[in-house]
């Protein structure tokens, strides 16, 4: 305790000591993000013209976001934080602003306002979700399924997931509680005003279970968001849950035999942060390149190279056409329009508190 | 030995005849033998310590550390009294297994605790500490860290309205500062060290509460602020301490000091003033802070150590009387552990069975052949473990090759694919591949010192070829057996990355489960406990295959 204190006092003494010279900036910034196509999207959208208006400065990518909570919490215990921006899911970013490890934002003093002139706060809107998470894309965790699999009536509702005796054969989930318990219920018949009130009871999370119980069986567990597209692509499952640009990729880049089933999409957000510990120079370069890369353009270029929403409103009006197949991008968003009409938002909060208790549930269910 | 040392202990062994009846024996140069002989000894020591200190420095460093590390981890449990000081300690005398919740001086600690603890952004880490013990703590004190200042201000608007002179940094400082400090920090241009915040002499016995609060204010602001306290306008609590010591027993009319006349005006006023009634106010912000089974779980886990991650990796939980069992839909480790123990060993029996007969022809054949089938035995651990996995996974799946293949063969329905990966076939096939080396290499170079006269004079002396393999061949090579079966045990119980992909629910182990907690739930404690518990599982199964089997049995070569 008494050395984490001496650490954040001298940092604290070295941020103040570096304010008097706050044009100093560092020449290196290290963004970490997901890999991927997802990546390539920012390289393309932010990366690239960033470098372009300030030579000089380099970028290096890290594609450790999917462990970067727990990484960004050994590297401030060993006092030595080596990323300057992190690109982290909503519920990352719920943790990482608990734990003190993400820097809080002024979002009107330190990002870009809409063109118009709205202030970023109304921009973003309701994707402010904490101190801390500068949010950058909707995505949303659906379904897909295969076209050739399904017969002649392909499925319309995110219930036809349960249905074993319409839609035989394996589906893939993913191996955590959080979307698949809404689903379960919701095809129990709860109505969705009220999930969450249901999932706080004991009972309400043994229904869920139950349901599930029900295809358990039929279910192949993924870890990672490449794994449903594959196992579509191989015919492995008739429909699987995953993220909706995955889902985008095997349809439309790789021709596969895949449609989307947008009922009962869950939005979720993927943010970026700013790790606390940096030294001035670095934190004043990562704000100066978050600003640059989370205004109005920037946000709508990426979905030229990858289907999630643009986070900001002002955003939305530029999504033009894919930058290599040429498609109308507009049409793929998780907020379409079309897309949205049945739509969950995933409940940040309610998530953060029952995590671990319905997690400790449903791993123990998994193994029974 | 040198020359010159075998000289002089010949020297010496020249004088023992001489001085035995003279005293203790001399070394050459006069010192006493056994000295000398002592010093030389320690030299050489010295010597072989620096020759391995590289080594020795690079084991503590990368595992021996990391290893105390994770055990002392399992059992730490500073964040809650580090956090909540006051209120640990005032609740000492609440009575838990009582019905009622504790009392406005548990409050008023609990309110001065997360006052501190958001200020510095701690309350929301130990929230997510104590929500892996009760549901709902984390955005209890998320939620109560936000509206904590609230109450304070409460307070503090009711003296900023009786004068002005409560609402500037500057006037409290001159109250409560040395006019020592107060020089100094005026003199001080913002550059270096700032001059470290003193008491005025006196202060601390006229207004005990507020000089307390203010001291640690003073600390922050100073040190982990970093920002001029001079200026810096007090938080809301030191408006609360003040009250507190103005409505109490004080001897203010005898103090003459700066900003007597305005506490004086206070004192009098601050009788009058609206109060905070704590324990409300916190309900106020949650029912929960009036629930039996927080304030159970802030005490349950007070104390700096804890047993509570150990219990929770045994599928038990701390309760106010003593270590319980979870609930059954909440047993876990139990399942896992035992399973973990049962398929690494299916994993080493299915590595002898295949490996044995590799080993054998490996060591029987000529050596240029057997070199190049030692390539193809060793090819696998070139590849990337990831590499050899994912190319299970497609081998093995339903539309995979093997299940292709049996389709096609007519053996097997094409409605009726073999369920092959996601389970523990999947996991057993796996692993019994990428560790199989591990098995044959030391059979191998068991089976290549066992003389091959040893079976033609057995099978001269008219054993048959069973007999000779099983009563002559066979014993030889167990050491190698030995040594296989623990590398491949060993590696097995703690395997991650295969299960993980191969494994499906089923076929899962506990460094799944631990990956899990140190990666994404966070919960280090518990993620540490579980690998504690593994790491005596293996140190337990060694000290009983010594005593069964015999560790000097095991040869590598």
């Amino acid at each position: 305790m008494r050395l984490t204190k001496t650490l954040m006092a001298t940092t604290a003494l070295t941020v103040a000591a570096g304010m008097v010279h706050a044009q100093d900036m560092a020449d290196e910034l290290t963004i970490v993000s997901w890999g991927g196509a997802y990546s390539n999207s920012q390289q393309k959208a932010y990366h690239e013209p960033y470098m372009a208006n300030n030579p000089g400065v380099s970028i290096i990518n890290d594609e450790s976001a999917a462990e970067a909570v727990a990484k960004l919490r050994a590297m401030n215990e060993a006092g030595n934080v080596t990323w300057d921006v992190v690109d982290v899911t909503a519920a990352d970013s719920i943790r990482l602003c608990d734990e003190g490890l993400a820097m809080e934002i002024d979002f009107d003093e330190m990002l870009a306002a809409a063109p118009d002139g709205t202030s970023a706060t109304e921009d973003f809107g309701s994707t402010i979700i904490n101190d801390c998470a500068i949010p950058l894309i909707v995505f949303s965790t659906t379904f897909g399924y295969r076209t050739d699999l399904v017969g002649d009536t392909p499925p319309t509702s995110v219930c036809d997931v349960f249905d074993t005796e319409a839609y035989p054969g394996k589906r893939s989930l993913e191996k955590r509680p959080i979307g698949n318990m809404e689903w379960a219920l919701m095809c129990d018949g709860v109505p969705k005003a009220e999930i969450y009130d249901v999932l706080e009871t004991a009972e309400g999370q043994e229904q869920a279970l139950a349901k599930l119980d029900t295809i358990k069986d039929d279910v192949i567990w993924w870890n990672a968001g490449a794994d449903t597209p594959q196992l579509l692509a191989d015919g492995e499952i008739v429909m699987g849950s995953t993220y909706n640009g995955r889902l985008f990729s095997v349809i439309e880049e790789q021709d596969q035999p895949v449609a989307m089933l947008w009922d009962g999409q869950m939005f979720d957000l993927d943010v970026f942060i700013i790790p606390t510990g940096l030294t001035p120079e670095r934190q004043a370069r990562a704000m100066d390149y978050v600003k640059f890369a989370t205004d109005t353009q920037r946000l709508a270029d990426q979905a030229a190279y990858i289907s999630y929403g643009p986070a900001r409103a002002s955003s939305a009006p530029l999504v033009g056409k894919h930058a290599e197949l040429g498609i109308d991008m507009a049409q793929h968003m998780p907020t379409d329009p079309a897309n949205a009409t049945n739509v969950f938002n995933f409940n940040y909060e309610f998530w953060a508190d029952y995590r671990d208790d319905i997690d400790a549930k449903f791993q123990a269910w998994l193994v029974r | 030995m040198s020359d010159t040392q075998t000289a002089s202990s010949s020297a010496a062994a020249a004088r023992i005849s001489d001085a035995a009846h003279t005293g203790p024996m001399l070394a050459a140069d006069g010192t006493p033998l056994k000295k000398s002989l002592n010093r030389a000894l320690r030299v050489q020591k010295m010597r072989a310590l620096a020759l391995i200190a590289p080594l020795l420095i690079f084991v503590m460093v990368t595992f021996i550390a990391p290893i105390a590390d994770m055990l002392f981890r399992s059992v730490e449990n500073q964040i809650v009294s580090d956090t909540l000081p006051r209120t640990t300690e005032s609740l000492a005398d609440w009575d838990a297994e009582g019905t009622e919740v504790p009392g406005e001086p548990v409050f008023e600690a609990l309110y001065d605790d997360i006052f501190f603890a958001q200020e510095a952004k701690l309350h929301t880490r130990l929230g997510g500490r104590l929500n892996y013990e009760l549901t709902g703590m984390s955005s209890l004190f998320r939620k109560s860290g936000r509206r904590v200042e609230d109450m304070g201000e409460v307070y503090q608007d009711q003296f900023e309205d009786l004068s002005d002179f409560w609402k500037t940094g500057e006037n409290w400082t001159s109250v409560m500062a040395s006019d020592d400090w107060l020089t100094r920090i005026q003199a001080w241009d913002g550059e270096g060290r700032q001059p470290r915040f003193e008491l005025r002499d006196g202060i601390e016995g006229l207004l005990p509460a507020t000089a307390e609060t203010y001291v640690r204010f003073a600390d922050f602001i100073q040190n982990e602020d970093g920002d001029n306290l001079y200026t810096e306008d007090p938080w809301a609590i030191v408006y609360s301490s003040l009250h507190e010591d103005l409505t109490g027993a004080n001897d203010l009319a005898s103090y003459t000091g700066p900003g007597a006349s305005e506490l004086k005006v206070a004192a009098a006023a601050a009788a009058t003033f609206e109060t905070v009634n704590f324990s409300q106010a916190f309900e106020e912000i949650d029912k929960d802070w009036h629930a039996l089974d927080v304030w159970q779980t802030i005490k349950v886990y007070s104390p700096d150590y804890t047993s509570g991650y150990f219990l929770n990796a045994v599928d038990m939980q701390k309760s106010i009387d003593g270590p319980e069992m979870r609930p059954e839909n909440q047993q876990i480790y139990g399942i896992l552990f035992w399973r973990t123990m049962v398929m690494s060993v299916a994993i080493t029996l299915s590595c002898i069975v295949l490996g044995y007969p590799v080993a054998w022809i490996l060591a029987n054949l000529p050596t240029r052949q057997a070199n190049l089938l030692l390539i193809l035995v060793l090819l696998p651990f070139w590849t990337s473990l990831l590499v050899r996995t994912s190319a299970w996974k497609v081998m093995l799946q339903q539309q995979g090759v093997i299940n292709d293949t049996l389709v096609w063969l007519g053996i097997v329905a094409t409605d009726d694919r073999l369920a092959l990966i996601n389970n523990q076939t999947g996991t057993i096939i796996a692993m019994t591949h990428i560790l199989l080396p591990f098995m044959i290499l030391p059979m191998y170079s068991v089976m290549q010192t066992i003389q091959p006269t040893y079976l033609r004079a057995a099978k001269s002396l008219g054993a048959t070829n069973w007999t000779a393999f099983w009563r002559v061949y066979f014993p030889q090579s167990i050491p190698g057996i030995g040594a296989g079966s623990i590398l491949v045990f060993i590696l097995a119980i703690g395997y991650y990355i295969t299960p993980e992909i191969v494994g499906g629910t089923s076929g899962t182990f506990i460094s799944n489960r631990i990956a899990f907690h140190i990666s994404s739930s966070l919960n280090w404690g518990l993620g540490a406990a579980l690998g504690a518990i593994l790491l005596a599982a293996v140190l337990i199964l060694y000290w009983a295959y010594d005593r069964i089997v015999g560790i000097d049995n095991v040869k590598l070569g």
